[in-house]
């Protein structure tokens, strides 16, 4: 509290992004949000933004209305507000700076959000997810496969997680080598096991090969993944790092496997940029949709030029290679990068869903990324900046993964038991760190803070409130003719993530959507036949009924969907349809002026 | 019949069909008059495909020479000695692809010159809707929904200061526009008469939509021919003079930039200067037109088709083709003449040139987005009949090719289609405010280039009297209408709105009509199914909500084109 300077101000003016429309009303600064209550007495709509959330504070120069404070969010939020009085908004301006910039963990909200739950609860939340349960569901540990100790106390690498699965037949002098061969420590472990062919998708980090350099247990554990599978003796390695990156990792004393020395393996490149890369990419991306008045040329151009798509097809590329490769030839696998958290869990994670429905379901998906990002140390802080660290170290490759899993969603609308909203909710809180789950970067560190026993789990309130997130079309006998999506790789089935990007960008929405109104319609259905079962078996009386099952309707009102901290624009009663028609043009301010909606037109009469 | 002279062989047996996502058929090929026709009666199931002559657009033939390169390892399945064949790739103006193998040089020869003269023939009265005589339909049925009298009748809002003129009725006052039009009440049929001489093509302002909100109007015509020395017209002056009361505001909306304004001066043409109209206030929103807008299609057809996997390529190609600007200027405009009608109260008069394309383009999506009328699967029916057909867009020239077509453009332009993909996208934005679906518009987009039906025949009301198009041919609209039809083109969420629905133009906002463009190229497999399940929830819901009974079935869109009816009628007429 001692950084906030002033907690009120009066009258100040929200501009919206794209139009001229503007919303006056108070600003309150708290510990944990940025709170913007609309002054009108009919709609106090308010705008709650989470400080964890706020990547950038902006003055800009003063203007006769006020001075302007620039916002942009993690969660690609971009507000501008105007403030009156210049030393009101440098207070403001100064107290966010140092409150946007956490210096230390147990400042994060994490550590105060308490959502009425007692230890019992808390407890049971992070039990939901057991990834030993997950590893058995994959037939693991089997005659091949093993769980091994070796990383039990960290000691073999610091970023992996302390159960780890192996081939039975690599020992731990072999494990020990072959983990002081690679970059990290991040020696070959199983990922995913594909039961029908007894096939593995193994990974790691990129072998300390330099020019020449060889590691006889590292060879070994790559025969060992070779004659754990006796469907296919090859065992692919994909390199997902662009050629060009990887021979400049050898000057380094790092680099790739040679497949001279290895025997039976198969290495491919498969060409992800790295995160440097990524993170300009997002940036180009952005400036670009933000642009105002945008044409549809400039925003084309600015789509190719950014890349962004172009990476996205890459990610899912590779994954289709993974997947092929593991199905088809019934091949092993071994996925690296450099080391091994990056792209590496984007390709194991993104191959996984497309091979297993179950991690195309809500819990399913939970447990992919709890084993593939977060328990496989996938640096969450740095790559989401949740404290003041290096900007170099952050990345969107976790968005990435979210947008790849969206792009199939679309070329699959049944396949999947979750709709966008959900892996837009996911987004929302790897910035928010309102819970647990996702801080610090590796397994080991957050043992150290003691998250389970000092903050909540995302995963449990996520299901608590899953019916906002079932995707209505989806169809579990889809899963059963279609074990394994082949998603088509024709560029246009890319698509910009609109509902991601603009997300709070309400104009930009389409006005009326099939996804909300399925969902109504099916939920009213559930209801009803409620009613109708109760009524023929039970013979219970009419008003007891009405009392019983419909209250459950309004609870579930898609509404709700967009979740009551996360919109300025639309309370849920505007929902309906017609209230967001309504909604959508505003009044008219000047009788004789035509409103720039639809360009250029202003006339003066 | 003369057909028959461009038939040297009618039929050949052992034709391997391929289309995309199928495995290839083996069976015999036909050649009509009017229709390609391939049947695959080979095994238990029995296939056919029935393909209108009039749909192909380009015919691309190759042949070989097996002896010298052998191509059917699998000689056992045909016998022939000739040991040459061919291969035939028709592009269809639907923008499907599908090739055939043509045993023997000959036939094949004779196959692809058959389709190149039948597909390309120019007299109206031998194109197929002059043939089609389905059972179920009769020659006496009603053509078209309805009438500029009916509509002017049904509209009491009008009645007081407008009035219904026949000063049209024999065509000579202006061939391109119906025999009646809504004109203001105070303007007599002589002066109608000399304003028509002050306009292009004699396309005089008439109202083609009176708001239910406000009253205000909607009307339309071409230039004005004021030319290089400023002529006026009074009449004209005075016609647009009494749209307005003395106290308002008019807009003009003219579709082309103010410099293209200027220039039309030279050949005669102009704009209406602000001295001459006084309560009117000119706005230039630039729309291309013409050859730019057919190459444009040109150019994402191609780029669709494009086998590479790479993104980079496929964005700089649909950038490039500038089809999703040409949408965007159609629906910026269609909203801004909205605006100025609902939001500001004024009256609005459109114009390009011609106010043949772009004018009827602007005026019909602007009456969706204000009009809940229009929304309606009859009204967006009866809107198309009204503004395109009624008001003379050009058909016939417009849709004589499509994309793939080699040949060299002559008045072709896809204004239609992009009018289409403007609905498209509003229905994407609005998935409940039109009553009907995706299926409609694609329907629509093939029946405007090949047709069993004579409504979308010619070029105005004018040739169609000539020619008899109406007492020959059935109607489409009347047939999509029927029930049976009907239901393939129902959008099952429709919930009707009073209000505007105003379409946002933002970049991101627009897409590619996948549905269209991509119709043949991608496997939309899943895609269907997840309507088909969307279906299943709605009807589930009415059935407990115990609304009347409703017996839709999911909209199939391939299945509509396939359809092989009538072949005996035609083969009788032969």
């Amino acid at each position: 509290m001692e950084h906030i300077r002033t907690p009120k101000v009066e009258q100040v003016k929200l501009l919206d992004r794209f139009s001229n429309k503007s919303t006056t009303g108070t600003l309150h600064l708290t510990a944990t949000h940025l709170i913007f209550v609309e002054s009108n007495a009919t709609s106090a709509q308010e705008l709650w933004i989470l400080h964890h959330h706020i990547a950038s504070v902006e003055k800009l120069s003063l203007t006769t209305s006020g001075c302007p404070l620039l916002i942009q969010c993690r969660n690609f939020r971009v507000v501008h507000f105007v403030v009156p009085r210049e030393r009101d908004c440098h207070d403001v301006y100064s107290s966010l700076l140092r409150l946007l910039r956490p210096v230390s963990y147990d400042e994060l909200y994490a550590f105060s959000y308490n959502p009425k739950q007692n230890e019992q609860q808390r407890d049971e939340g992070w039990q939901l997810i057991d990834l030993g349960a997950e590893f058995e569901r994959m037939g693991v540990p089997c005659d091949q496969w093993q769980l091994t100790d070796v990383n039990r106390d960290y000691k073999v690498c610091e970023t992996y997680p302390r159960d780890l699965y192996v081939p039975i037949t690599a020992s731990k002098p072999i494990i020990v080598g072959s983990s002081k061969f690679r970059s990290k420590g991040r020696f070959p472990v199983l990922t995913y096991f594909y039961q029908e062919r007894k096939a593995a998708v193994c990974r790691c980090s990129q072998p300390l090969s330099g020019f020449s350099a060889r590691c006889l247990e590292d060879e070994h554990m790559l025969q060992a993944i070779s004659k754990a599978n006796h469907n296919n003796r090859y065992v692919y390695v994909m390199d997902t790092r662009p050629k060009l990156n990887a021979l400049a990792n050898r000057a380094a004393g790092k680099g790739y496997e040679n497949e001279d020395n290895y025997s039976n393996i198969r290495f491919q490149f498969v060409g992800i940029e790295n995160i440097h890369v990524m993170r300009s990419s997002l940036q180009k991306l952005l400036e670009v949709v933000g642009t105002r008045s945008l044409s549809v040329m400039d925003y084309l151009v600015g789509l190719e030029n950014s890349g962004w798509l172009r990476h996205i097809k890459a990610i899912v590329d590779a994954a289709i290679f993974l997947t092929k490769a593991v199905t088809v030839e019934g091949a092993s696998v071994l996925v690296h990068c450099s080391d091994g958290w990056d792209r590496t869990a984007q390709v194991c994670s993104l191959g996984a869903l497309l091979m297993d429905p179950y991690y195309r379901t809500i819990k399913g998906f939970m447990v992919l990324i709890e084993k593939d990002w977060i328990s496989f140390g996938h640096k969450f802080a740095d790559r989401c900046d949740q404290l003041d660290g290096d900007p170099k170290e952050v990345s969107p490759i976790f968005t990435q993964f979210l947008e790849c899993v969206w792009q199939l969603t679309e070329q699959f609308p049944q396949a999947f038991q979750f709709s966008e909203w959900f892996l837009i909710q996911i987004h929302e809180h790897i910035h928010s760190c309102q819970f647990g789950n996702f801080l610090g970067n590796s397994q080991r560190q957050r043992e150290e803070l003691q998250l389970k026993e000092r903050t909540y789990s995302l995963w449990d309130h996520l299901l608590s409130e899953q019916q906002l997130y079932l995707n209505p079309v989806y169809s579990p006998s889809f899963a059963e003719t279609h074990p394994v999506l082949e998603p088509s790789t024709q560029p246009w089935n890319f698509k910009f993530w609109r509902n991601m990007y603009h997300q709070f960008d309400r104009s930009m929405h389409p006005r009326q959507s099939i996804l909300k109104n399925t969902v109504m319609l099916k939920e009213n259905s559930k209801e009803l036949e409620i009613v109708y079962l109760c009524k023929t078996y039970l013979l219970l009386s009419w008003s007891y009924i009405l009392s019983l099952y419909t209250l459950p309707v309004h609870s579930v009102h898609p509404g709700s969907l967009f979740g009551e901290e996360r919109t300025v624009e639309g309370s849920s009663a505007t929902e309906n349809g017609y209230g967001e028609i309504k909604g959508s043009f505003g009044s008219k301010s000047e009788p004789a002026i035509v409103s720039l909606e639809f360009g250029v037109a202003r006339m003066t009469c | 019949m003369e057909f028959s002279e461009h038939i040297k062989t009618a039929n050949v047996e052992d034709v391997v069909l391929k289309l995309p996502f199928q495995p290839p058929m083996r069976g015999t090929l036909c050649v009509t008059g009017h229709h390609l026709l391939f049947s695959d009666r080979a095994e238990e199931r029995e296939w056919q495909l029935l393909l209108l002559l009039r749909n192909i657009d380009a015919v691309e033939k190759s042949v070989e020479n097996l002896l010298g390169y052998p191509q059917h390892p699998k000689a056992g399945q045909s016998q022939r000695t000739t040991g040459s064949s061919g291969t035939i790739i028709i592009k269809c103006k639907d923008l499907r692809i599908l090739q055939l193998d043509i045993p023997g040089m000959e036939e094949c020869l004779n196959i692809a010159s058959s389709i190149e003269a039948l597909s390309s023939l120019e007299s109206i009265t031998e194109m197929y809707p002059f043939f089609h005589r389905p059972r179920e339909l009769s020659l006496n049925d009603p053509w078209g929904l309805s009438s500029p009298e009916q509509d002017y009748v049904q509209t009491e809002r009008l009645w007081d200061r407008w009035r219904l003129s026949k000063v049209n009725s024999d065509f000579s006052v202006c061939p391109s526009y119906p025999g009646a039009m809504i004109v203001p009440r105070t303007v007599d049929d002589d002066a109608l008469v000399k304003a028509a001489r002050f306009r292009q093509g004699g396309r005089f302002p008439v109202l083609c939509y009176c708001h239910h909100r406000n009253s205000m109007v909607i009307m339309r015509c071409s230039q004005p021919m004021t030319g290089a020395n400023r002529k006026r017209c009074r009449e004209d002056e005075l016609l647009l003079q009494a749209v307005i009361d003395e106290s308002e505001l008019g807009y003009v909306i003219d579709t082309r930039s103010a410099q293209q304004a200027q220039q039309a001066r030279m050949t005669g043409g102009g704009f209406e200067s602000k001295s001459f109209y006084r309560p009117w206030r000119r706005i230039h929103r630039h729309m291309e037109r013409g050859k730019v807008l057919q190459e444009s299609l040109i150019k994402l057809v191609e780029a669709c088709g494009d086998p590479s996997h790479n993104m980079d390529r496929w964005l700089s190609k649909l950038e490039n083709s500038k089809w999703l600007s040409h949408v965007h200027s159609a629906l910026s405009t269609a909203g801004l003449v909205a605006e100025c009608v609902e939001r500001d109260g004024h009256s609005v008069l459109v114009h390009g040139s011609d106010g043949t394309d772009t004018t009827l383009l602007v005026t019909s999506l602007a009456q969706v987005i204000l009009d809940p009328a229009s929304r309606t699967f009859r009204g967006f029916l009866q809107l198309l009949e009204r503004e395109w057909v009624q008001a003379g867009h050009p058909f016939q020239q417009r849709c004589a090719r499509s994309a793939h077509s080699h040949a060299r453009l002559r008045q072709e332009c896809p204004s239609f289609v992009l009018l289409l993909d403007c609905m498209w996208q509003i229905w994407r934005q609005f998935p409940l405010a039109l009553e009907f679906s995706e299926a409609l518009l694609l329907r629509l987009a093939q029946e405007a280039y090949a047709s069993d039906y004579g409504t979308f025949l010619c070029n105005n009301e004018q040739e169609r009297c000539t020619l008899g198009v109406k007492e020959n041919t059935h109607c489409l609209f009347q047939f999509l209408l029927r029930c049976s039809e009907r239901e393939k083109y129902i959008n099952p969420l429709y919930e009707p709105t009073e209000l505007a629905i105003w379409p946002s133009v933002q970049p991101q906002s627009l897409q590619l009509w996948t549905g269209l463009f991509l119709r043949w190229t991608e496997h939309a497999e899943t895609m269907a199914e997840a309507r088909e399940e969307i279906w299943t929830i709605i009807k589930e819901h009415r059935e407990r909500t115990g609304a009347e009974e409703t017996t839709h079935t999911p909209p199939t869109h391939r299945d509509t084109f396939t359809a092989v009816e009538n072949l005996m009628d035609e083969l009788t007429i032969l």
